[in-house]
């Protein structure tokens, strides 16, 4: 069906000719933009559902004097589906310590709410199939459940600013009541607020992917990249640290580099380091961490994702 | 009456507060609108910006922003 879409475009609206190097470049590209934005429309909309059950204010409830271990899985799993964006860190921080959210499962949750995400998740899975989507969220997962569990072991509660434990939420921090209705507003205004933000870093990647694709040698990376090199994956997360894009944005270079022949635990680490350890988000958090907390948590997380990565390259 | 718009700056803050100034003005209110940047005193209502406070009671928080009419009567609630 999308096949037959993608060609009449191709062949019977632009005339390219068949079987010719540009027709089917060109073909590839609709096909895959095609099934793409089909995708992501779809899958946004349903977690977008789903989301809308679990606004911030109730998902700190949820956490609220959770055990270690289990909160910090419940809190990961949590960071999928409630909306997130850096701008928004701090007062979530605030609220989940002031609600009495052990500091590890808040971490578990701030790495994995911008790491891993439907968007990330469709995209990975439109232009590289379903096994290194379920990989990286897999991964992703992992690796904010396992940091959160250092974190929380550490006992480093005496570098959150003091004045977050002096704050005292007020009454007003009610969920709103939504009918299903409202909901479904909210799913549609969220998906095409999403995809306003995103479409052009897909057809970006999807770009890439068809016409750059015979122009550099599919090589390029592998010798300086390649698996045959121990250095590429902790260079990898430490090119990813001063990059900061969502995980979109980063969809396009993820592409290009896996094309190139980068391999694939390098460009998984690479695209983790990018969404969940950026240097604006690391100033945004000195807000309400010491030095000494954000060096551990960059210090923890880089070793992770560093880990995944060779685990990855060595499997894969 | 009094009514808060919170939010640390980010456009859709403007946005609301426009929308409450005309709110007020449409519903011919003499109301006192004041942002409300500081996170500790956001805290105190919500962890989802932008929110909009009447009267001290939280009418709306998080994206996305509700519509003038919504606005409205939300505001009305509180008259």
């Amino acid at each position: 069906m999308l096949k037959a879409v993608a060609s009449y475009i191709s062949y019977d609206l632009l005339k390219l000719d068949h079987g010719s190097m540009l027709g089917d470049a060109v073909e590839f590209f609709f096909y895959d933009t095609i099934k793409i934005f089909l995708l992501l429309t779809v899958i946004i909309f349903i977690v977008s559902v789903i989301r809308s059950y679990f606004p911030p204010e109730k998902t700190k409830r949820i956490l609220s004097h959770k055990k270690e271990f289990i909160g910090n899985i419940l809190a990961a799993l949590l960071g999928i589906v409630t909306p997130f964006c850096s701008c928004s860190a701090v007062p979530l921080f605030i609220g989940f310590v002031e609600a009495g959210v052990p500091l590890g499962v808040t971490f578990s949750f701030l790495i994995s709410s911008p790491m891993v995400n439907e968007v990330a998740v469709v995209l990975l899975w439109g232009l590289f199939g379903w096994k290194i989507a379920a990989i990286y969220m897999g991964t992703g997962l992992l690796v904010a459940i396992f940091a959160g569990i250092i974190i929380g072991k550490l006992k480093l509660e005496k570098w959150v600013e003091e004045y977050v434990y002096q704050i005292k939420a007020g009454q007003g921090q009610e969920v709103f009541n939504q009918a299903f209705k409202e909901r479904l507003q909210y799913a549609k205004w969220n998906t095409t607020d999403i995809l306003k933000r995103v479409w052009l870093f897909v057809i970006l990647a999807i770009g890439i992917g068809g016409f750059i694709h015979g122009y550099v040698p599919q090589d390029f990376l592998v010798r300086y990249a390649g698996i045959g090199n121990p250095f590429a994956v902790p260079m990898a997360v430490a090119l990813g640290v001063p990059l900061y894009s969502n995980a979109a944005g980063v969809i396009p270079i993820v592409y290009a580099l896996m094309e190139k022949g980068m391999s694939m635990g390098t460009v998984l680490a690479f695209m983790m380091a990018v969404t969940a350890l950026s240097l604006p988000e690391m100033i945004i958090l000195r807000k309400v961490l010491k030095i000494p907390l954000l060096a551990v948590f960059v210090g923890i997380m880089a070793v992770t994702i560093t880990a995944v990565g060779y685990l990855f390259n060595a499997i894969l | 009456m009094e009514i808060k718009v919170l939010g640390p700056g980010c456009a859709n803050c403007h946005k609301m507060e426009e929308l409450a100034k005309t709110a007020a003005k449409e519903l011919g209110i003499d109301a006192k609108i004041d942002k409300v940047p500081d996170i500790q005193e956001i805290m105190k209502y919500t962890m989802s910006t932008p929110g909009l406070v009447v009267n001290g009671k939280l009418k709306h928080s998080g994206k996305p922003l509700p519509s003038l009419e919504k606005v409205t009567a939300l505001i009305r609630e509180e008259v």
